[in-house]
């Protein structure tokens, strides 16, 4: 949606959602990172999700290869990548296919007319050219012969034919570059870092990119360039950043908080396994990455690592996750301190693998053997899965409980500004190593602290305090094997109270927009931008809507009685079948709750979460 | 390994409060009984002495040894331990585990412990049998066998395991007899000993299941003549009267009599467990009568928690980043006014 600013010149807009679609080779990744750092740079807020298929190179020129890369830009505050594109810039006729219903009437499309070939054509299921057909008629169609102009702007560089057109995700960059009024020299400089040894290389792809600029501005593709004013942000340091790396750097700022070191245990699977990339280049903090060879030798080796002393992760997806259980279990039962990152694909089994779902929460509440609670929390942005990947570390240290913190492929590929912060101003993480000298008598592994009920942490090493540990159910205080009955459920309750009073630890629930009134819409981890977007901007209209949106789900804030009583209507949103909604039910059943769930794989669309609330506003 | 400030132990140190619990006449008590009285000749201190063990009758050991210790799920003491390892280098690891734990459930942590070679030593408690689940055939029990879930006879070949540790690249592979506390306690402490995956097989009596599954080769009657005890730079004979020996015919083992048939002492092979070449200890592993004990292979290769540790090392003094703030200030920054 491009908003004109009604304040200021006509060509200055409010935000703008743009789309790089091609063939997964045709570098649209790069195209749209280019294109949304540059804008950071000139002060917009941004949001970006990378959209890709799960095959590495599907056949060229189909719909099944069509990468995309979208960023949402505005000079007001952005929490989503945006619903509906406003220019879609389409490197193929397979990929004009696949998002074409993402662009609404009158909005722009881009097209490389070079690609537009009768193979092509056919090949991405068009039965004649569709920008002859009058099927586009109601877009603003730019035609560019992309691959020509390219090849004949850098003809004298001296590259093949074939690495010339890798260059021409850059004459489309140029092009959107003078549309939108954004500066060429950041991804000049790109370039030339980037490619350092490889001059020819950075010859094209600038030669491209001014090739594609001067085209647009020569052709003068609009009336004239648009301006997105500077977004008024919170004063700092900002650098872009996506979920799973801020997830991999939130652990490496809790292991430096907490004076342990990071250990990482993890089986590669998508869309997990960036943060297993990112750990691994950063051995110099300390960080023991290992790759397992299962997903159950990543936990189990966490486990170990734990049990030695260790801040110790596995970071997995949904199947992942159903391999970990038993050994979630034993972490339950020993009272070891790991944290386990799901984050979270379309299911179930193998599903889909690079889409988004929300479909994992009960399988993380509850999907173990026996009464085995465990603390689960969700990351509800990119730049806040840093925090919560702190927290969870937090919580797993200072209360000796297994944490499985849930982000999703959404928020984990998708990109957002983060303030930067530093080791210095994250809250302090007390872990519960001792040592003999903090013993009075006789050590017993299993004794605990009155308020948190957290056993102490006792580790390999360490000298008169050897014990041991296991899966088989303890007995109070010592530890040891037990199977008397009332042991037993005592110990069940036990590590139920442990759990629960993380509560007493956690802040409370707060609520965006109306704080009491008709509607609450209720939410949880990585759809908080999209619900935020709609729900601020019915309130903003004068609608008396809130929104409260969960990052802490097992325990729950104290106050969600509270809050979930001030209003006529409670509607739960879920990327799933209605799995929160069942807790809720289970948990708070004095309260009625509507459901309104998505399981397409994709995002909420604003649009649709809006018109839905209106629908339950007008019918009270 | 000599250290003045480590107590002198007895065996009584590293005996747990807890009672043990297997069935009276279990091997189990041997092999317990030889690690709590290997502990102490190790040189280390007792706090530094992890056990790990997964589900089955031996994987109750780590609760009788007055270490530290964790009874871990079915097939995953290798995954755990190894966790343990790369955590801390310092500790001497330890893996108690059984036939079905190691090569059925645990079948792929097994083989990656031993390709990782990890400085893990993992003893392999081999009875032939699930025991703990009352009596169901294993991956190491034979064809034809006769148990609760095969009872017309088992039609599942069985895994050699130490064909199936040296085909996984094990560095050291050791076999002992269950009743044997003599020589278990020599090759726990050379196991320890060896920086890199140390498996030993141990040949454990379960006297309810499956007993007498090695009296073929531990009875009193025939050992001498069933057991080839093998050592390093030592000629391999063996037999009541110490007149028979190995040779190499061909590609075949052969057993052979000095004396007899113009064989002398100097024609029987001497035993090379330092061997890069595993070819003749996979032949020795796997060879049945006799049975071959002793460390079949014990050959010195980088570990892979040293590798780690070094990798740190290496990229700490090369690292852009000296500490986590200046990792989150690095590249693309910009500043907000």
């Amino acid at each position: 949606m491009i908003q004109e600013n009604s304040s200021s010149d006509k060509n200055t807009l409010k935000n703008v959602v743009i789309r790089f679609v091609g063939d997964s080779g045709d570098g649209m990744q790069l195209t749209g990172t280019q294109f949304s750092t540059t804008s950071a740079l000139l002060g917009n807020d941004i949001a970006t999700f990378p959209n890709y298929p799960s095959e590495i190179r599907a056949p060229q020129g189909t719909v099944y290869g069509v990468s995309g890369f979208q960023v949402h830009i505005g000079e007001s505050a952005i929490y989503t990548p945006g619903d509906d594109v406003d220019v879609l810039v389409a490197m193929n006729p397979a990929a004009l296919k696949v998002n074409i219903n993402s662009v609404k009437a009158g909005k722009t499309i881009i097209v490389d007319t070079d690609s537009f070939t009768a193979k092509n054509i056919s090949k991405a299921g068009y039965d004649e050219n569709p920008l002859l057909s009058g099927d586009l008629d109601q877009y603003v169609v730019i035609e560019a012969p992309i691959t020509s102009l390219t090849r004949e702007a850098i003809k004298d560089v001296g590259l093949n034919k074939k690495a010339m057109d890798r260059s021409k995700n850059m004459f489309a960059l140029g092009m959107v570059y003078w549309m939108f009024t954004r500066p060429m020299e950041h991804t000049i400089d790109f370039f030339k870092k980037k490619f350092k040894s490889k001059p020819l290389v950075i010859e094209a792809n600038i030669k491209t990119l001014k090739a594609g600029y001067n085209f647009a501005q020569t052709l003068e593709l609009m009336p004239s360039p648009l301006v997105i004013l500077p977004a008024k942000m919170k004063p700092g340091t900002y650098r872009i950043i996506n979920g799973n790396t801020a997830t991999a750097w939130g652990f490496l700022a809790a292991a430096e908080k907490s004076g342990l070191d990071l250990y990482l245990g993890s089986y590669p699977i998508t869309p997990a396994t960036d943060i297993l990339h990112e750990l691994v280049k950063h051995l110099q903090f300390g960080v023991k990455a290992f790759q397992a060879e299962d997903e159950i030798a990543g936990i189990s080796s966490t486990i170990g690592a734990s049990f030695a002393g260790k801040l110790a992760i596995t970071t997995t997806s949904g199947p992942g996750l159903a391999l970990k259980g038993e050994a979630l279990g034993l972490a339950v039962m020993t009272e070891l301190p790991i944290v386990v990152v799901n984050v979270q694909r379309g299911g179930p089994s193998t599903g889909l693998p690079t889409k988004t779902e929300q479909s994992d929460l009960m399988q993380a509440l509850y999907g173990r053997n026996g009464e085995s609670p465990a603390i689960v929390i969700a990351a509800s942005t990119p730049e806040n899965c840093f925090d919560f990947a702190f927290e969870a570390s937090k919580l797993a240290l200072e209360h000796m409980t297994p944490v499985i913190l849930l982000t999703d492929g959404y928020i984990a590929n998708g990109s957002a500004p983060w303030k930067i912060k530093t080791v210095e101003e994250m809250p302090n993480i007390s872990h519960r190593q001792v040592s003999a000298k903090d013993i009075d008598g006789e050590f017993e592994p299993y004794a605990r602290d009155a308020e948190t009920l957290a056993r102490s942490w006792a580790i390999p090493g360490t000298e008169g305090l050897e014990h041991r540990i296991g899966g088989l159910e303890k007995a109070i205080d010592t530890g040891n094997v037990s199977m008397d009955p009332l042991n037993h459920e005592e110990m069940t309750k036990i590590r139920q109270a442990k759990v629960d009073k993380v509560a007493d630890f956690i802040p409370n629930l707060k609520v965006e927009g109306a704080q009491e009134g008709e509607l609450l819409v209720v939410g949880w981890g990585g759809t908080f931008g999209s619900m935020f977007t709609a729900v601020n901007s019915m309130f903003e209209d004068g609608k008396r809507i809130g929104l409260a949106h969960f990052n802490y789900i097992n325990p729950m804030p104290k106050n969600v009685a509270d809050i979930f009583s001030k209003y006529k209507k409670i509607i739960v949103c879920e990327l799933n079948n209605g799995q929160f909604h069942t807790v809720l039910n289970a948990k708070y059943p004095q309260f009625d709750y509507m459901k309104y769930n998505k399981i397409q794989g994709l995002p909420f669309s604003v649009l649709d979460l809006i018109n839905k609330f209106n629908q339950i506003l007008d019918n009270k | 390994m000599t250290d003045s400030n480590i107590p002198m132990y007895t065996f009584k140190d590293f005996a747990s409060d807890q009672e043990v619990r297997w069935c009276p006449g279990c091997d189990d008590y041997v092999v317990l009984k030889s690690i709590q009285k290997a502990l102490p000749q190790m040189g280390r201190k007792k706090e530094d002495f992890v056990f790990i063990s997964g589900i089955g009758c031996s994987s109750r050991f780590p609760y009788y040894v007055a270490t530290y210790g964790m009874h871990g799920i079915h097939g995953r003491a290798a995954a755990i331990a190894t966790g343990v390892k790369l955590a801390n280098k310092n500790l001497s690891v330890w893996v108690a585990t059984g036939d079905g734990d190691s090569l059925a459930i645990g079948g792929n942590h097994f083989i990656h412990l031993i390709r990782r070679n990890i400085d893990i030593n993992l003893v392999l408690f081999n009875n032939e049998i699930y025991g703990l689940t009352k009596g169901q055939f294993s991956p190491t029990s034979l064809m034809g066998q006769k148990t609760k879930s095969s009872p017309f006879g088992n039609i599942q070949p069985p895994f050699h395991p130490g064909e199936l540790a040296i085909g996984s690249g094990s560095r050291f592979f050791a076999r002992v007899a269950g009743g044997n506390t003599k020589m278990q306690q020599s090759i726990f402490i050379d196991a320890e000993k060896f920086k890199g995956t140390a498996i030993v097989e141990v040949l454990q009596n379960c006297v309810i299941f499956n007993d007498g599954a090695f009296d073929k080769y531990t009875d009193r009657a025939v050992k001498d003549d069933a057991q080839l005890y093998v050592e390093h730079g030592k000629p391999m004979i063996f037999g009541k009267n110490s007149n028979k020996g190995l040779v190499l015919n061909g590609l075949k083992l052969e057993v052979v009599t000095i004396g007899e048939n113009g064989v002398e002492e100097k024609d029987i092979l001497v035993h090379d467990a330092h061997n890069p070449d595993s070819t003749l200890h996979l032949m020795l592993a796997k060879m049945h009568m006799p049975v071959v004990t002793g460390i079949i292979r014990a050959v010195k290769e980088k570990t892979y928690d040293e590798l780690c540790n070094e990798r740190i090392e290496e990229v700490k003094n090369n690292a852009k980043f000296k500490s986590v703030n200046e990792l989150f200030a690095s590249g693309e920054t910009y500043e907000v006014k």
